[in-house]
C-alpha cells in the first residue's frame, strides 16, 4: 500500500464525515491557536528588550544598589546606596569614558488639553551620549539644568507626538505633580519597548530636581540616592578590569570593611541580556505550557473520535482483513487519520493565531503596547506538538483495530 | 488444490471447551464446484474460515496448492488471502461509501498493484456489471451488489473462490442470476467453493459435502448438476 493512496484514503474518510472532522479539529485548532498567541507575546517581549539592548552596545557596565546579597538578586528600587559623588568617582576608573547616573518613576504628564502615564528618567547632560540619543529639536538637559534644579524637560519622540501632536512642543510648559515644567528639547525615535512601554514614552529631567522636588529618595547617610549608573568603557575586553576597578571605587567610597559585601552590583550588558532572555524564556514557557493544556484536551478529543470510529467501522476493518489487509495497513490506515486530522487542524491553529498575534500588537492602551511575534521555532514546535498529540491519541485506537480478529469483524452489526 | 487433514479445531469460551470440527479430512482439487452443506453449528462456517485462511486449525494440517499453511502467522494468511482467495459473502460485505471499481479495487491496494482501475474494469464486465461501475453499493440492487463482490473476489486471480450463502439474501430471479455466473466461473476453471443450507442451491454443484456436529457425514458426486428454484427455469 503506498503512501499517497493511504493518504487519499485518509483524507476520503475524513471526509466522509464532514462536521465531526471538523468539530474534532477544533480541539487542535483552539490548542493550537493558542499556543501561538500566547508564546509571540512572549517571544515579542524577548525581542523588543534585546533589540532595546542591542542598541546600546555590549561595551556598557551597569552599577545598581543591592542589599549585599551579591548579584541581581538584592536588587530593588527601595535599596539605596548609591550617590551622584559615587558616579563622579566611577569616572575616574580604568577604562571608563563616560557615565550616566540616573533615577526612574512613573509620572502623570498633563497639558492644558491632554494628560499622558510615561516613564520619567531623572538624567545628567551624559546620559544622551551614554545612552546613544540623538537630539531632534531644543537641546538635552543641561549642566546649568542640574546644577540649578531647573525645571526644563526633555521629551521623547512619542511623548512629544502624544502630548503636542505636530505642534512644536519648545517652550510649551507640561505639569507633572504640580510643578509647571518648560520643554526645552525632543528627542529622536530609538525604537523598541520595555515590559510594554515604548523605549520612546519617556520625559527627562535634572536629576538633582527628581531627587529633591519629585521623588526625593535618601541613601542611609542622608545624601540623595541615585538608582543606577549607566558606564561606557572603551571596549568590551577591558570590562572585567573595570568592573574590579569600580568595585574597589565603590567600596573606598561607602567605606566598607574588608569583610563586608558589596552594596552594590555591577553588571554587563550581557549579563543583563542573559539575565532577561532567561526571565523573558520563563515567561514564553509558562504561557506556552498554559496553553499546551488545551492541545493535551484536543488530543483526548481525537482519541475519542477515533475510538467511536474505530467500532463503528468494525465491519470495513473485517473485510479490508478478508481482502488481505495486515495488521500494519490497518494500523496505518487509523494512524494516518488522526494524524492528518491534527495536521490540518494544527494549520489552521497556526493561520489563526497568527492573525491573533497580529491582532494583539495592534493593541495600543495610552501608550502600552504588546509586541507580539510569531517565531519560526514556535510554529515548528506547535506542528511537532500537535502532530505527536494525533498520533499519541491515533495509537491506541489504531492498534484496537488493527488487533481485530476479522472473522468477528465481519459478523459485527 | 485444497487439502485437510485431521483438521480439529476447538473454541475456548472461558474454562469451557467447545469443539467446532473433530477431525475433518477434505480434498478439494482444482476445477471443482463444491456445496458444503449443513444446519447452522455443524461447523459449516469454521470449515469455510479455515479454508479461507480467516482461521487456523487447532491441530490437523491444511494444504493449500501443497503449502502447509495451519502455522503460518497474521500476515502471511493475511496475503494468502489477497493473492489466492476469494470472498463472496451472504451480506455482501461491500463498504458502502465507496463506489463499485473501488471496492472491485480494494484487495489490489493490498497487493501493491498499480493499473487498478483497468483491472476492475475488466471484473465487473466479466461479471456482466459493465454499466453502473460508479454507482455506490446503496445505489444498487441486492444482486447487483452480488456481482461487485464476486468482481473483488475475482480481481486477484485467486485458487479459490469461497462463497458462504451468496445466494441467502437475493430473491430467486437474482439467486439465479448469481449461480450463473458462478457455474461460468467454473466451466472458465474456476475452483469454487459454496457454503449453504438450501439443497436446491447445493445441487448446482458438482460434489456435495454434508457436514454435521464437526464431521463430515456425508461426501457424494451430482450426477446433473443443475438449478432450479422454479418452474420451467433451470440451470
Amino acid at each position: 500500500m503506498n503512501v499517497f493512496e493511504s493518504f487519499t484514503m485518509a483524507i476520503r474518510s475524513l471526509l466522509t464525515n464532514k462536521l465531526r472532522s471538523a468539530l474534532t479539529m477544533l480541539g487542535i485548532i483552539i490548542g493550537v491557536a493558542s499556543v501561538i498567541a500566547l508564546m509571540s507575546v512572549g517571544r515579542g517581549a524577548q525581542a523588543s528588550i534585546i533589540s532595546t539592548y542591542d542598541r546600546l552596545g555590549t561595551n556598557m557596565l551597569v552599577i545598581v544598589p543591592s542589599s549585599g546579597e551579591g548579584g541581581m538578586t538584592g536588587y530593588s528600587t527601595t535599596t539605596t546606596t548609591l550617590t551622584l559623588e559615587d558616579a563622579k568617582a566611577i569616572e575616574k576608573a580604568y577604562g571608563v569614558t563616560a557615565i550616566a547616573p540616573s533615577n526612574e518613576n512613573f509620572v502623570h504628564v498633563s497639558t492644558n488639553n491632554d494628560d499622558k502615564f510615561t516613564v520619567m528618567e531623572g538624567v545628567t547632560p551624559t546620559y544622551l551620549q551614554v545612552m546613544n540619543h540623538t537630539v531632534a529639536s531644543g537641546q538635552f538637559i543641561t549642566q546649568h539644568d542640574v546644577s540649578s534644579r531647573s525645571l526644563n524637560v526633555v521629551l521623547g519622540s512619542d511623548t512629544a507626538a502624544s502630548l503636542f501632536g505636530t505642534r512644536n512642543p519648545i517652550g510649551q510648559s507640561v505639569k507633572i505633580k504640580g510643578y509647571r515644567f518648560t520643554v526645552t528639547g525632543t528627542l529622536d525615535a530609538v525604537g523598541g519597548s520595555m515590559m510594554g512601554m515604548s523605549m520612546d514614552n519617556v520625559i527627562y529631567v535634572p536629576i538633582t530636581t527628581f531627587q529633591t522636588r519629585l521623588f526625593p529618595q535618601r541613601t542611609s547617610s542622608g545624601e540623595d540616592a541615585v538608582q543606577q549608573i549607566a558606564v561606557r568603557v572603551t571596549n568590551t575586553d577591558i570590562m572585567p578590569d573595570t568592573t574590579l576597578d569600580i568595585q574597589n571605587i565603590l567600596r573606598r567610597q561607602h567605606r566598607l570593611t574588608a569583610d563586608a559585601k558589596n552594596d552594590f552590583s555591577v553588571i554587563s550588558q550581557q549579563q543583563l541580556v542573559g539575565i532577561i532572555n532567561q526571565v523573558t524564556g520563563v515567561f514564553s514557557i509558562f504561557l506556552g505550557a498554559i496553553s499546551g493544556i488545551s492541545l493535551v484536551v484536543g488530543g483526548i478529543g481525537i482519541m475519542n473520535i477515533m475510538l467511536v470510529s474505530v467500532t463503528e467501522r468494525t465491519r470495513e476493518i473485517g473485510i479490508r482483513k478478508a481482502v488481505g489487509a495486515k495488521k500494519r495497513d490497518i494500523l496505518v490506515q487509523f494512524l494516518l487519520e488522526s494524524g492528518v486530522l491534527s495536521l490540518i487542524g494544527g494549520t489552521i491553529g497556526i493561520i489563526i493565531g497568527w492573525l491573533f498575534s497580529f491582532a494583539i500588537s495592534q493593541i495600543d492602551i495610552g501608550g502600552m503596547k504588546i509586541n507580539a511575534l510569531v517565531t519560526p521555532d514556535v510554529v515548528g514546535l506547535a506542528i511537532g506538538v500537535s502532530l505527536t498529540i494525533g498520533l499519541a491519541s491515533g495509537i491506541y485506537p489504531a492498534m484496537r483495530a488493527a488487533r481485530l480478529n476479522p472473522i468477528d469483524a465481519l459478523h459485527y452489526q | 488444490m485444497v487439502e485437510l487433514k485431521n483438521i480439529t479445531k476447538t473454541y475456548r469460551m472461558g474454562k469451557l471447551e467447545v469443539p467446532a470440527l473433530k477431525g475433518v479430512d477434505l480434498t478439494i482439487i482444482n476445477g471443482e464446484m463444491v456445496a458444503i452443506i449443513g444446519a447452522s453449528g455443524s461447523g459449516k462456517s469454521t470449515l469455510m474460515n479455515i479454508i479461507g485462511c480467516l482461521d487456523k486449525p487447532t491441530s490437523g494440517t491444511y494444504l493449500l496448492e501443497g503449502q502447509d499453511i495451519s502455522r503460518l502467522d497474521d500476515n502471511r494468511l493475511a496475503e494468502l488471502r489477497n493473492k489466492k482467495i476469494g470472498f463472496v459473502f451472504q451480506q455482501y460485505n461491500l463498504l458502502p461509501r465507496i463506489n463499485a471499481i473501488a471496492n472491485v479495487e480494494l484487495p489490489l491496494i493490498y497487493s501493491g498493484i498499480l493499473q487498478k482501475r483497468k483491472r476492475a474494469i475488466e471484473a465487473l464486465e466479466r461479471v456482466g456489471l459493465g454499466t453502473r461501475i460508479n454507482h455506490k453499493p446503496t445505489e444498487m440492487s441486492g444482486g447487483e451488489q452480488q456481482r461487485v463482490a464476486i468482481a473483488r473476489a475475482l480481481i486477484n486471480n485467486p485458487s479459490l473462490i469461497l462463497a458462504d450463502e451468496p445466494t441467502g439474501n437475493l430473491d430467486t430471479a437474482a439467486s439465479i442470476e448469481i449461480m450463473a455466473i458462478f457455474k461460468k466461473l467454473n466451466d472458465d476453471g474456476m475452483t469454487v467453493v459454496l457454503i449453504t443450507h438450501e439443497s436446491d442451491i447445493a445441487q448446482m454443484a458438482k460434489r456435495i459435502i454434508r457436514v454435521s456436529d464437526g464431521h463430515l457425514i456425508k461426501d457424494y458426486a451430482v450426477e446433473h448438476p443443475h438449478l432450479h428454484l422454479e418452474p420451467g427455469v433451470t440451470l
